[in-house]
């Protein structure tokens, strides 16, 4: 394809003629396109009885595929033409939904939290949906805490489920065997991460970019692999079960309740139904979610927040001007991990079971997606990004075994379509003469 | 002639100066003293050491051998023996860099706020009574805001204070970085070829400032300049180094006249004085010390050293 797009650009270099190099280029990619189609999807192995296995051709959708790249591939190129420029990613780019959004954050931000209230209680909502919504939350929580990171701080992290791990594990070994309720399991699950934040932060003070990468790559390995061959404490590959769901103030979700303890549907003369924890969880990890916002939000706009984004801009003017860089770098570390922490933990009692198998390089992998996907640092962009990446595999779900191809390729689009993410605007801290930054509201 | 600033107390005592990489000495055995209130320039051909005594000053390099003393409110900072960040925050030493080192996603304002860290990271009691929004952390960042318009003002970038840093003009840029290492509140302001890249007004006006600065605010300034222009026109006392040792040190008018320092420059040759805008007053006809040809910059800020 690079070969391609090389041809493609000496070619359109050439004013007079238009569309023969545009044709060219277009039949080029479906040639490539056809190539790569003909073993993966013109051919499928069948059963033909007695475990033999048969050959079945379907070159009709070879040439569908090959006729569909072709006439995207024209469109593409056909497209900077008609509005006049030339290429596909400009430097700065803001793009007008990104700036409409940024104008109209406030009505998005209560619109959307409006929104994602009552949800459970709009007319088409189903249990499933809400199960959903609360996965769907789970990785907004995650993408916001990595943002801090990897948005604010620019500290590539690959490894950011260890601390998702993390939480889930401190919530699951405390409730095992000292009988922690979610409640109190929670700060421990979010200082646990905290500390181990800082733990993965000093080795790597001096790294940045790829570097960096493949160290908390490591690290993310080296938690699993250390969850996985602990049996005696952390239970190996069966991982720790029966870990308590949360209860409302105290009041448990279950049908019925041992002697003395007043159930939630009791409490509140409601008939049971096993909805409610479902819409409790979805409560509780939107809370979470929200606190994890304003407190970004929030201390972005202050000394400590600044920092991060300075030393992402550039470390050795920070240390010229009396910023202490490891201070600042493990406080990214540690605030991320912590959050990651305490997305963990709401894991933990939301399944009731965990093991090393959830937290595996591809959840590292997705977070970052969502933060880059969205842009980095913006929080609006995170919340979209986490919406479109999980949510898409559900919906493609009707494409049975197609839908990680939808996925891939709408991941595509976006970065072609937007190359600094959803929303790759920043919005300044604070303005001259404009309202004070101490109110960082929302 | 007197001496410039003898018989007065020093702010800077550099003693035995010393920087080797390997086998290279970068600085020699360099011994100079700067005094308050006074611009002291230092000067040389390309590959001298000037940027290294920056960097040694600065804490970017931890010196081979020497002393570094730095004399501010009675007490005396050996800065040789500070980390690195510590220099600016302790001894309140600020620098710029010889190619311009800005947040440059950061908006001008940001990076004069982002210069007052420390103050206003101990007002927000780090970041609780910011998250808390108390009253005393908004007042602090109030006075932070207050103390950038005042440098916003004096280096003409109060219209632009809410542009992003990277998309300023170069001289804009310039101005800023001087502007961001002044919000530190400095006793000392080392400023790395300042003048590279400004066009002749932009250079005179640059002269201005530095003697502006120095009158008003009473900081001493330490000048690494190949602008002939702007070091004859304005510094009190000029070191010249060649090969990491200092061949002369003096007032602009002795080193002016300094056989080494023409030696040093122009070799046996004498090459047409290029220097800009005032170069020409104030250089007495091809004696004037001369600058490197246009593009021969020293090599960038090397990031990988400690």
């Amino acid at each position: 394809m690079t070969a391609a797009t090389g041809l493609a650009v000496d070619q359109a270099a050439r004013p007079p003629d238009l569309w023969t190099p545009l044709f060219k280029d277009a039949l080029l990619a479906a040639l490539v396109a056809a190539l790569l189609a003909l073993p993966l999807v013109g051919l499928q192995t069948y059963d033909i009885g007695g475990g033999a296995l048969g050959i079945r051709t379907h070159f009709d959708w070879v040439a569908m595929g090959a006729a569909a790249v072709f006439a995207g591939r024209l469109m593409l190129r056909l497209y900077p033409r008609l509005r006049g420029y030339g290429t596909i990613g400009r430097r700065n780019e803001t793009g007008r939904i990104a700036v409409w959004a940024n104008r109209q954050i406030v009505p998005i931000t209560v619109a959307g939290i409006a929104f994602a209230i009552a949800l459970p209680f709009l007319p088409f909502s189903s249990r499933y949906l809400i199960d959903l919504g609360t996965t769907v939350l789970i990785y907004v929580m995650l993408g916001w805490g990595l943002n801090v990171v990897v948005g604010l701080a620019g500290l590539l992290d690959l490894g950011y489920v260890a601390f998702y791990a993390v939480g889930a594990y401190t919530f699951g070994l405390l409730a095992r065997d000292l009988d922690f309720t979610f409640w109190e399991a929670l700060p421990f699950s979010g200082l646990v991460a905290a500390s181990f934040g800082i733990l993965l932060g000093f080795p790597v003070l001096r790294l940045r970019g790829d570097y960096l990468a493949i160290v908390t790559l490591g690290f993310g390995e080296i938690i699993r692999i250390v969850l996985l061959n602990w049996a005696p404490v952390t239970g190996g590959p069966n991982g720790i079960g029966g870990i308590p769901r949360p209860s409302f103030f105290g009041l448990p979700f279950t049908r019925t309740a041992p002697e003395g303890v007043t159930t939630f549907h009791q409490f509140f003369g409601l008939e049971f139904s096993p909805d409610h924890r479902v819409i409790f969880l979805y409560f509780v990890i939107l809370g979470m979610a929200l606190i994890t916002n304003l407190f970004t939000l929030r201390i972005r706009r202050l000394p400590l927040g600044r920092a991060w984004e300075a030393l992402r801009e550039d470390e050795v003017a920070c240390r010229a001007l009396g910023i202490n860089p490891t201070n600042v770098k493990l406080s990214a570390f540690a605030i991320g991990a912590m959050f990651g922490g305490l997305a963990g933990c709401f894991f933990a009692t939301r399944q009731g079971f965990i093991s090393p198998e959830s937290f595996t390089f591809i959840e590292s992998a997705t977070i970052l997606a969502i933060v880059v996907l969205g842009g980095m640092g913006s929080q609006l962009g995170v919340v979209l990004a986490a919406i479109l990446l999980v949510s898409l595999p559900e919906f493609g779900r009707a494409f049975a075994e197609f839908r990680m191809l939808i996925f891939g390729a709408a991941m595509v689009a976006v970065m072609v379509w937007r190359p600094r993410g959803l929303i790759s605007h920043r919005e300044p801290t604070l303005r001259l003469g404009g309202r004070p930054a101490g109110n960082a509201g929302r | 002639m007197t001496r410039p600033g003898e018989g007065r107390a020093p702010l800077l005592t550099v003693e035995q100066l010393t920087m080797r990489f390997g086998g290279l000495t970068a600085v020699d055995a360099l011994s100079f003293i700067a005094y308050p209130d006074e611009i002291t320039a230092i000067i040389g051909p390309n590959g001298a050491g000037k940027t290294t005594v920056f960097n040694c000053l600065t804490g970017f390099y931890r010196p081979s051998a020497g002393s570094l003393a730095l004399h501010a409110d009675g007490e005396v900072l050996r800065l040789e023996r500070l980390q690195g960040f510590r220099i600016a925050r302790r001894a309140r030493i600020a620098r710029t860099f010889q190619n311009v080192r800005l947040f440059a996603g950061m908006t001008v304002l940001e990076n004069l706020i982002i210069a007052q860290h420390n103050p206003l990271m101990a007002a927000s009691a780090f970041s609780i009574a910011g998250l808390l929004g108390l009253p005393g952390y908004r007042a602090a960042e109030r006075a932070g805001i207050e103390r950038a318009r005042y440098w916003l003002d004096k280096l003409r970038l109060t219209e632009r204070a809410d542009w992003i840093a990277g998309e300023l003009p170069y001289g804009a840029q310039r101005r800023l970085e001087i502007a961001r290492a002044l919000c530190t509140r400095p006793v000392l302001l080392c400023l790395d070829e300042p003048a590279a890249g400004l066009n002749p007004r932009e250079s005179a006006e640059l002269n201005t400032l530095l003697l502006t600065i120095r009158a008003e605010e009473r900081i001493g300034i330490l000048l690494i300049e190949h602008d002939m222009s702007v070091v004859m026109g304005i510094s009190d006392h000029v070191i010249v180094l060649d090969y990491g040792r200092k061949i002369a040190d003096g007032t602009p008018a002795e080193v002016r006249v300094d056989p080494d320092v023409i030696k040093a420059y122009l070799g046996e040759d004498e090459v047409d004085q290029a220097g800009s805008g005032q170069g020409a007053i104030v250089t007495p006809a091809k004696v004037g010390v001369q600058g490197p040809p246009a593009g021969a910059c020293d090599p960038g800020f090397p990031l990988s050293r400690e």
